[in-house]
């Protein structure tokens, strides 16, 4: 009985696979997630590199070639291969540019929405009731505002700007991560481990974001990608009604609001920044999904 | 002819990182009127394979056997609209967990009546009469008021009382009982294996109740299989299994009462069985096992005769005593 | 039940004058003096302009400022409009039905043909039709509405010439609006093709509004019955030998409407939201449009109002959800 362990190294089955390894493998088997990734990858790389990609200067005007075709359809012109815009700029050096726009316009909103709705979220998590109550219902009080309307009366009050933009929409987006964390936080900190945590002799501040915040990350990775999207929607949405990024940013929803009066002339100014706003959200939209099944035990197939 | 047939009954589910097959070659028999017990560990594939039988298992799972009759009907054959005929009214199943196996948003009573309408031609009145007698039968008091209550007003108890009385409705042939007093407080646990021994003798049904538990198959079943890691080991009737068991992991498991424990210390089995990524090569059993040598690790036993309880063994144990293999089942 | 209707309400009434906080602080916060904004071009005399702000209770402190505004609300008076010098709360209930129209036809379509393809989906989960419906409804949950707005205007309305591009009913027809409902009232007025004509505007701004909540509806009843597709309850059912439809339809979707009907009332802040850009786009005269040309007017008694009344539906909606989700789950019931 004691030769049942001396001799196991004979067959060696294999061995469980890591935790990084695990999301790798649920995150590959979705399809969409992959494509979005890819996707994503692209469109990032256009956001880096897009002055060296670009043929020219999103704002040189080319004043004999207005609102030309793109170059697959008649009076196209290989030069301008997305056409012209009404005031004879090339089309894909402004969407190239406008990639730029989308980015920084998503990596700082989440940035500000996600660093303050999970610091106020924890803080609310752990916060006697009166000041949990109080931050929930002043979060209450934001979510009461439809977002678009209410971001658009902070770029109002703060002056129409793609800054500003940013600032409303991050202020719109962070009930929901506060809302998020505060939930993840409340159910995991009557568990155990925290309880451990407390009697080896941990702070309170290091039990809060130390000791829980980690394993309250999954759902909130998932919202920040989600996020991203709503903050290029939102932005885009913004600067079409005059409220964003001003003209002439090369921003997409700016050109599209720039090029609403030409759609019954000149459908390439309309469809072309809309198609870039759509196939970004949906490649960030994607991927999300896929995070979202990866980091979800729930929902992993059995 | 057996109610119940199943001879080499392999299921198999495809997960994210490969195929694991939960269930290998598994037989089962049941008459008329039997009353048998499956044994094992969780993670041993008894319900997985019962649940393929009543076609529950979800459609990541494939199932593979040479026969799969139930009263003379081929089961891999049938429609599933045929199916679901015989499901239901000739073969019930209990589950678990009573307390979700009840649909929250319906009353016990619809729950219930549900059936009826299903399956026979009784009139409203007569279903709401006959769903009033299987709550009597199954011991819930005040059962006219019982139907219009929510699962979540019922104990786990009264809940599993519920699911039998669902299940007897049509007066079904063959129950199946899957670990039906786990979830439920210790005694509790007593009163609901006593309701479903009476009822089996009462109805004539048969009855194969799925447990991890040695201590309820001894008081209550008439025929044991005993399963490990997906395999039957071993399949005896109750007495001469507790007196003489062949497969050293029954012997284990007995070891592992309370009742019979000899000494100070309650003798435990070492490890768990085996999962998808720890499968071992020979003897599924032989990480495990006491008994086990440089053979069992290597090569995949086969299975003894009638007289050594069918063991899946090199060396079956006969009084506690490994024997070198003289037959080839 | 009682019990939770009670406490539900009592958080209602703090968050209710908060959002009065809000929508007050917004106006006293936005750039600009209200009064010169008002006289415009020509300038104001200094007299005018004292006698102006006593007009407007601009020079007095700003508590009292609110405690008035307060009052005022509760005696129905949201201010007056500086452009139009009519009481914003009638402007308010003369558009609303423009939206409300528009919004029940979108959420109509939404749920109507939300909820089935996220069961069918559910359902073939993993097939050819789960990830065709899911892809598309990805797509619309992607969709930047006021670009497919656009797009459709140039297929439909300018490529096909089927529907029209703007407005709620063609000039060609005139009636009395006694409901404020445009296909209600091109009905009972008689008049040939008014209905149609209503409809026919109608078409493209639903689709556009409808979207997004349609996207989100299907998306989240998939979810939801995916789940409960692999709860016990559901394999009880199907122990009994019930058919995969009455399983599906009966015992799995009523648990999975629980959380759609949350999805459902959530989806009203987003409709209003889309309502300010599909109304823009369509020029349909409801409270989405007049909230933006209030905000391009610097209209401030307008969108002081015109935010306190959209946050109180939003409120009232969501208050109504979680008394209808009591309602549809025996759990918070009898609970």
């Amino acid at each position: 009985m004691s030769d049942a362990t001396s001799d196991t190294t004979a067959y060696r089955p294999p061995a469980p696979p890591g935790p990084l390894r695990d999301f790798w493998n649920s995150f590959r088997e979705n399809r969409g997630a992959v494509i979005g990734l890819f996707v994503f990858a692209l469109f990032l790389f256009i956001a880096i590199f897009a002055p060296l990609l670009a043929p020219y200067s999103p704002s040189e005007q080319f004043r004999e070639h207005l609102l030309q075709p793109p170059a697959w359809s008649e009076g196209g012109n290989w030069r301008f291969p997305l056409g012209t815009d009404p005031l004879g700029r090339d089309m894909l050096s402004r969407l190239l540019h406008g990639a730029r726009y989308s980015f920084f316009i998503g990596v700082v909103v989440v940035g500000v929405a996600s660093f303050f709705g999970v610091t106020i979220g924890v803080i609310a998590g752990f916060a006697p009731r009166w000041l949990d109550t109080l931050i929930m219902r002043v979060m209450d009080i934001v979510l009461s505002f439809p977002s678009l309307l209410m971001a658009l009366v902070l770029v109002a009050i703060l002056g129409p700007s793609l800054i500003n933009a940013m600032i409303a929409i991050a202020i719109v987006l962070q009930p929901h991560f506060v809302r998020l964390t505060r939930a993840a936080v409340m159910s995991e900190r009557t568990k155990d481990y925290v309880t451990a945590a407390r009697v080896a002799g941990a702070g309170r501040l290091r039990i809060m974001f130390r000791t829980v915040l980690p394993n309250c990350l999954a759902p909130i990775i998932v919202q920040a990608a989600l996020s991203f999207s709503t903050a290029v929607l939102d932005a885009a949405a913004l600067g079409f009604l005059g409220m964003g990024a001003q003209p002439p940013t090369p921003e997409w929803g700016t050109m599209l609001a720039e090029a609403r009066e030409f759609i019954l002339r000149a459908w390439w100014v309309v469809t072309f920044p809309g198609l870039c706003i759509l196939i970004t959200v949906l490649a960030i939209n994607l991927m999300g999904d896929g995070l979202r099944d990866a980091l979800d035990p729930k929902l992993k197939r059995s | 002819m057996s109610l119940l047939e199943i001879r080499n009954l392999s299921v198999e589910f495809a997960t994210a990182s490969g195929a694991f097959r939960a269930v290998d070659g598994v037989d089962v028999t049941v008459d008329q009127g039997d009353l048998m017990a499956i044994v094992g560990e969780s993670g041993s594939g008894k319900s997985v394979s019962m649940l393929a039988l009543m076609g529950l298992l979800p459609w990541t799972a494939t199932i593979t056997a040479d026969v799969m009759t139930f009263d003379g009907r081929n089961l891999q054959k049938i429609s599933p609209r045929a199916r679901r005929q015989i499901v239901g009214r000739d073969i019930s199943m209990i589950f678990q967990e009573p307390m979700s196996s009840l649909n929250p948003c319906f009353t016990v009573g619809f729950q219930i009546k549900e059936s009826l309408r299903l399956h026979t031609d009784l009139t409203r009145r007569q279903r709401h009469d006959r769903a009033v007698e299987l709550m009597t039968l199954v011991g819930i008091p005040a059962p006219e008021k019982r139907l219009s209550a929510f699962p979540h007003q019922l104990s786990g108890g009264m809940s599993q009382r519920a699911m039998i009385a669902m299940a007897l409705a049509c007066r079904p042939k063959l129950l199946i009982a899957d670990e039906p007093t786990t979830a439920l407080d210790v005694t509790i646990q007593a009163q609901i294996l006593e309701l479903l021994i009476e009822l089996q003798e009462t109805t004539g049904m048969a009855l194969i109740l799925i447990t991890h538990d040695m201590g309820v198959v001894a008081e209550t079943v008439q025929r044991v299989s005993v399963q490990y890691a997906g395999q039957r080991v071993e399949e005896q009737p109750v007495t001469d299994l507790f007196e003489n068991p062949h497969h050293p992991y029954t012997a284990a498991l007995l070891a592992a009462l309370p009742e019979r424990a000899t000494e100070r210390h309650l003798p435990t089995i070492p490890g768990v069985v085996p999962g998808q990524f720890d499968r071992p090569q020979g003897c599924l059993f032989s990480p495990r096992c006491r008994f086990a040598d440089a053979r069992c690790r290597a090569e995949v036993p086969v299975r003894a005769n009638a007289g050594m309880g069918f063991a899946l063994c090199h060396y079956p144990l006969d009084k506690g005593v490994p024997q070198p293999r003289k037959d080839t089942a | 039940m009682f019990s939770f209707l009670l406490r539900r309400l009592l958080t209602f009434v703090p968050t209710f004058f908060g959002v009065t906080i809000v929508a007050f602080a917004f106006i006293r916060l936005l750039p600009g003096d209200p009064i010169l904004l008002l006289a415009g071009e020509r300038g104001v005399s200094p007299e005018r302009y004292n006698e102006l702000a006593a007009q407007f209770g601009f020079d007095r402190p700003m508590w009292v400022q609110y405690f008035e505004y307060i009052g005022g609300i509760f005696q129905g008076d949201l201010g007056t409009s500086f452009v139009t010098k009519k009481p914003v709360l009638d402007e308010f209930f003369a558009l609303f039905p423009a939206t409300l129209e528009l919004a029940i036809c979108a959420i109509t379509l939404a749920v109507v043909l939300g909820i089935p393809a996220g069961v069918i989906a559910a359902v073939n989960r993993g097939k050819f039709f789960d990830q065709a419906l899911m892809s598309t409804a990805l797509v619309g949950y992607s969709m930047p509405i006021f670009w497919w707005a656009l797009l459709l205007i140039i297929v439909f309305s300018s490529g096909l010439g089927w529907t029209p591009v703007s407005g709620r009913i063609s000039l060609l027809y005139f009636f009395d609006t006694p409901t404020g409902f445009m296909l209600i009232d091109s009905l009972m007025s008689g008049q040939k093709g008014a209905f149609v004509s209503a409809i026919s505007h109608l078409i493209l701004p639903t689709i556009v509004l409808a979207t997004i909540p349609l996207a989100i509806i299907a998306r989240q009843t998939r979810s939801a019955m995916l789940e409960v597709l692999g709860e016990d309850y559901v394999r009880t059912a199907r122990a009994k030998g019930l058919a995969p439809l009455v399983i599906n339809g009966v015992h799995a979707l009523r648990n999975a409407m629980i959380p759609v009907i949350t999805v459902i009332g959530l989806s009203v802040g987003t409709l209003l939201a889309g309502a300010i850009l599909t109304e823009t786009i369509f020029s349909w005269p409801g409270i989405g449009k007049w909230m933006v040309d209030s905000i391009f007017r610097r209209d401030y008694q307008v969108v002081q109002g015109g935010l306190l009344m959209i946050a109180t539906i939003v409120m009232v909606v969501n208050l109504t959800v979680d008394v209808l989700y009591g309602l549809i789950n025996p759990k918070i019931r009898k609970g």
